[in-house]
This record gives structure tokens, C-alpha cells and sequence, in this order.
């Protein structure tokens, strides 16, 4: 008896984490989405699925605005997802030789990464201020890189990739060394240039690596917030702010838990949605 | 000479990721009317301690002491909290044959892909049922409910030889035993990895700390940065002391513990 118990208890500290913290939120999230829930009044009435269909009748309360956050998170994740795609691996095909000081300039490049968000936010706010930036000095214009689009989405998008490339570049270089050498000799033996090597062998050698990058990078800029809200603070006017940080704000600072519980539901499933679309193109490719 | 043009590249990306960096620190020991130059100067002439020193002056209301020592207990206890749950439930999943063993492994699995801020609201709920609103607590536990742990020490106990364990067995050693004094030393690169990474985690963590910390001597460093950009805008000695201060942790913890990071980040890519 108590040996069969061992595995459960083995669990249990964890699961019980997991089901408060892990668990429960979803559940709630999808009850809390079919109620007008204010934190502050005592009545929270059932409403079905109004909180959603609000979110596509264009005289709601809550349209013009979810809309603009749909937008503005739409924007950043198709003009961030490429470069954070693309450059990394760039970076990871520079790193991938042998040469003296190679683990010394991994380490520099990754080393953003381990700054969170408020440090890069206020580190970017200074260094892109129109007059006394560091940026506008360096290059000698007055690009007023906070306040006016298209501007505000180039900064906010540069300054993600700095922020982050790094990481994925570390990721690529796991899976560019885990392709046989042999491969590449191969190749080189039957007379493939340097791109049909890329092409060929490396390429598809970095398919499982390609579609954790491609996925985790998908959900990371479509979940944008501590960018927006520290760096161009949704402007202007709102239009560079993202759904979570619409959401959180209308949830929190708003007290409206119901609506706000249902755009997480929806841009949770919409992302599940990007999630398995991505396994399934890549498993189809492998077949 | 032919590698010429490879370092040229290299250190061309070094000083994108490397000056500003420079640039937050030289400007946290500028005096105000030396960073409200434009156009900017590089060096801080005089050296000065007005950022660091308005910072922590007396009866400040950005007591940036408190939200350090905040940060430090709120990241070691988080920390330690998800290994000593990831660990022994990983433990399980790798090795152990129980019923539900399935289920549980693919509950862990999917809520990889759940992203945390789209269960900032109800999560909030929870926190404030439990009475953890404007604590501490609130800070450490709720995100050590994330999978990333047990998925992780998962993989690298698969990774490891069966042998050891079976002849622990064979001397009489139940499965804590086998697990306290076989697995765990076995695995210590990889618990070193998860307390790194979980602390880097928990002291970046922006969100979350914002919308459930209220009063000012309770905040988390990253939080407490949002409000001293609020409180001096463009005082950026001061603000980018604050910012230093949030960083130098992170980065030691890095340059120590280089390894570790790294290759926790290389692995979740290769097995994900």
C-alpha cells in the first residue's frame, strides 16, 4: 500500500502548485469571462457569452479599444518574428566555428537576456529620447523614435531583438552542433557550394530547433507588454498598446474581470491555435 | 589574417549589446545638469554619487533598499521552491509506473503553452481569496506552479544510466533513498541549471509584481523601477542607478554561472 502511494507522494507538492496556480486559473479564467465581474461590487451576474460577443459588435464598449490592442500586438509579432527568426541564427552560424574567444562573445551577446524587461525599458526610454538620447546623437538626426509611428514600432522592435537575440542565437548553436560533421563533408565531397550546404544540410538539420524557435518567439511577442508600457507607454495615443497590456489594465486597474478574462481566453486560444499549426506544417514536412 | 574579417563582425555586434550597457552605468554617476546635456557627453565629469545618492537618502518614497532585499528573498525563496517540487515530481514522471502517469505528463506538457499572462486575472483572484495581495508570498509562489521545471529535470533523469539506481535498489534502498542519495548528486549540474534560471526568472518578473504589490516599501526591483520612472522621468542619473542596481545581480549571477545558464537554455531548444 504504501509503496504504491511512493509515486503520488513524489507528486503531490508539485501538483498541488500546479492545480492552485496552474490549473484552477483556466477554469476560473473561462467562468470568470461568462460573468460581468466587478472585484468591487457584490453582484457578479451571469452574462453568458456577451464578454465575446461584445468583442465583435462594433458598437460595444470595449471594441474600438480591443481592436486597436489586437492591431498593435499584430503589428509588433509580424515585424518582430522574422528578425527574431532570421538574425539569430546569423549570429549562431557566426558562432559556429572554432576560434579563440568564441564562449567570451556567446556569453556577450546572450548577455541582455538576463536583464529584465524594466531594466531594458528604462535603459531604452533614456537612450532613445529625442533630445538628450544617446541614439539621435550617435547618428546625428532628430527621429522622434517614441512619440510618432511608424517610429515607435521600430523602436520597439529593435529594441526587442536586441533584447532577445541572443537567446534564440544560443538555441540555434545547440542544434548547429548537433548536426554530423560528416554531413557537411558529404556534401562538400559531392561539390555543394556553401549555400546548398546551408540549404541542405543545415536547414534541415535544424528543423526541431526551427519550430521551438519559430513557436516559443510567436507566443513571447504575442504576449508583449513591459515594452509598450515602459518605453512608448501606448503611444501614441494608444496605438502601440498590446492585448495583455489592454487586458490587464481593463481587468485590474478597470476592475472589468469579466471582459478582460474573456479576451485572455481568446488570445490564449488563438495562440494554442498558431501553436499546433506550426507542429503541424513542420510534421508534414518531415514526412 | 583571414579571420580578420570575423572579428570585425564580432566586435561590431559587441558594441551593439555592450554600449548600452556602458552608456546606463556612466550615466548613473553623472550629476543631473551633466546628463541634461545636449547634445549628450560620454564620460560622467565629475564622477558624482547624486543618482545612487538620491536613491537612498533618508525617508525617500522609493525606498530602493527594501525592493533589493525584496527581490533577493523573494528570487532565493522561489528558487528553492521550484526545485524541491520540480525534482521529486520529475522524479516520477521519468522513472516511476503509476496510474495517470500519462495524464499528468500531458497536463504538464500543454500548459507549457498556456502563456502566464493570459491567467494574470483569475490568478489575481486566487491570490487575493488567499489573502496574499500586497505580500511577498505572492511573489514566490504562484509562478513555481509553471511546468518548465518538471519538463526539464524530467529530460535529464531519462538521460541518466539506469544502473546506479537498480544496484541502490538491490542493496535495500527504497525509492527516496534511491532518489535523495543516487539521483539528486547525480544531477547537480541540472538542479544548478533550475535555481539560476528560476531566479533570474522570479527577479525579472515585471507583470505580475505591478498589478498585485500596492505600497511602496513591498515592491520587487522591477517593480519599483516602474515607479521611480513615474517619480523622476527625466532624472536619468537617478533613474539609471536604480536600474544598475536591478542589474548587477543578474548579470554576476550570469558571468558565475555562465555555464549553467547557457547550456539550460541550449537544452530546452534541442529537447522542446
Amino acid at each position: 500500500m504504501r509503496a504504491r502511494a511512493t509515486p503520488y507522494l513524489f507528486l503531490l507538492p508539485y501538483l498541488l502548485l500546479f492545480g492552485v496556480f496552474g490549473l484552477l486559473p483556466i477554469v476560473l479564467g473561462g467562468w470568470l469571462s461568462l460573468h460581468q465581474w466587478d472585484f468591487q461590487l457584490p453582484n457578479k451576474p451571469f452574462v453568458g457569452l456577451d464578454n465575446y460577443q461584445e468583442l465583435f459588435t462594433p458598437d460595444s464598449l470595449v471594441y474600438g479599444d480591443w481592436w486597436e490592442s489586437v492591431r498593435a500586438t499584430a503589428v509588433f509579432t509580424v515585424a518582430s518574428v522574422p528578425l527574431l527568426v532570421a538574425l539569430p541564427l546569423g549570429m549562431a552560424l557566426l558562432l559556429n566555428r572554432s576560434f579563440p574567444g568564441r564562449t567570451f562573445f556567446r556569453a556577450v551577446y546572450f548577455a541582455p537576456y538576463v536583464l529584465g524587461v524594466a531594466v531594458i525599458g528604462l535603459l531604452w526610454r533614456f537612450l532613445l529620447d529625442a533630445n538628450l538620447g544617446l541614439v539621435n546623437h550617435l547618428f546625428g538626426i532628430g527621429t522622434p523614435w517614441l512619440t510618432g509611428t511608424p517610429w515607435a514600432w521600430v523602436s520597439l522592435v529593435g529594441v526587442t531583438v536586441w533584447w532577445t537575440c541572443g537567446f534564440n542565437a544560443v538555441i540555434y548553436l545547440a542544434g548547429l552542433q548537433d548536426i554530423p560533421r560528416e554531413l557537411y563533408e558529404a556534401a562538400t565531397v559531392d561539390g555543394a557550394t556553401a549555400w546548398e550546404r546551408f540549404r541542405h544540410v543545415t536547414l534541415p538539420g535544424l528543423r526541431p530547433v526551427l519550430l521551438f524557435v519559430i513557436t516559443t518567439t510567436i507566443l513571447a511577442s504575442a504576449n508583449m507588454f513591459g515594452q509598450s508600457y515602459l518605453i512608448t507607454q501606448g503611444a501614441p495615443g494608444n496605438e502601440t498598446r498590446t492585448v495583455v497590456s489592454y487586458m490587464v489594465e481593463l481587468g485590474l486597474a478597470r476592475n472589468d474581470a469579466g471582459r478582460a478574462a474573456a479576451m485572455s481566453v481568446t488570445l490564449a486560444l488563438l495562440l494554442a491555435l498558431v501553436s499546433a499549426a506550426n507542429f503541424r506544417i513542420f510534421r508534414y514536412r518531415e514526412e | 589574417m583571414r579571420r580578420i574579417p570575423l572579428y570585425a563582425a564580432l566586435l561590431a555586434l559587441t558594441a551593439v549589446f555592450v554600449v548600452p550597457l556602458v552608456w546606463m552605468v556612466l550615466t548613473s554617476l553623472k550629476t543631473y545638469p551633466v546628463a541634461q546635456q545636449s547634445p549628450p557627453v560620454w564620460l560622467p565629469d565629475p564622477v558624482s554619487d547624486y543618482g545612487y545618492g538620491r536613491l537612498f537618502r533618508a525617508g525617500s518614497q522609493t525606498p530602493v533598499h527594501r525592493w533589493f532585499v525584496n527581490s533577493m528573498l523573494a528570487a532565493t525563496l522561489h528558487a528553492a521552491l521550484v526545485v524541491a517540487t520540480a525534482a521529486p515530481a520529475a522524479y516520477a514522471l521519468a522513472r516511476m509506473r503509476f496510474r495517470g502517469r500519462q495524464a499528468v505528463f500531458v497536463l504538464v506538457v500543454g500548459a507549457l503553452f498556456v502563456p502566464p499572462a493570459t491567467l494574470i486575472i483569475p490568478n489575481f483572484l486566487i491570490v487575493d481569496t488567499l489573502g496574499w495581495l500586497d505580500t511577498l508570498t505572492a511573489v514566490v509562489v504562484p509562478g513555481a506552479a509553471s511546468a518548465f521545471g518538471v519538463f526539464f529535470l524530467r529530460q535529464f533523469f531519462l538521460s541518466l544510466p539506469r544502473e546506479l539506481e537498480e544496484a541502490a535498489i538491490l542493496d535495500g534502498a527504497g525509492p527516496w533513498q534511491v532518489f535523495a542519495r543516487v539521483v539528486l548528486p547525480l544531477s547537480k549540474p541540472a538542479l544548478a541549471t533550475l535555481v539560476v534560471l528560476s531566479f533570474l526568472t522570479n527577479w525579472n518578473d515585471f507583470l505580475w509584481p505591478i498589478f498585485i504589490l500596492f505600497s511602496a516599501d513591498r515592491l520587487t526591483m522591477p517593480a519599483g523601477l516602474g515607479l521611480l520612472q513615474g517619480a523622476y522621468i527625466t532624472d536619468y542619473p537617478v533613474v539609471m542607478a536604480g536600474a544598475v542596481l536591478a542589474s548587477v545581480p543578474a548579470l554576476l549571477l550570469f558571468v558565475l554561472a555562465q555555464r549553467y545558464v547557457i547550456e539550460g537554455v541550449s537544452r530546452s531548444g534541442i529537447k522542446g
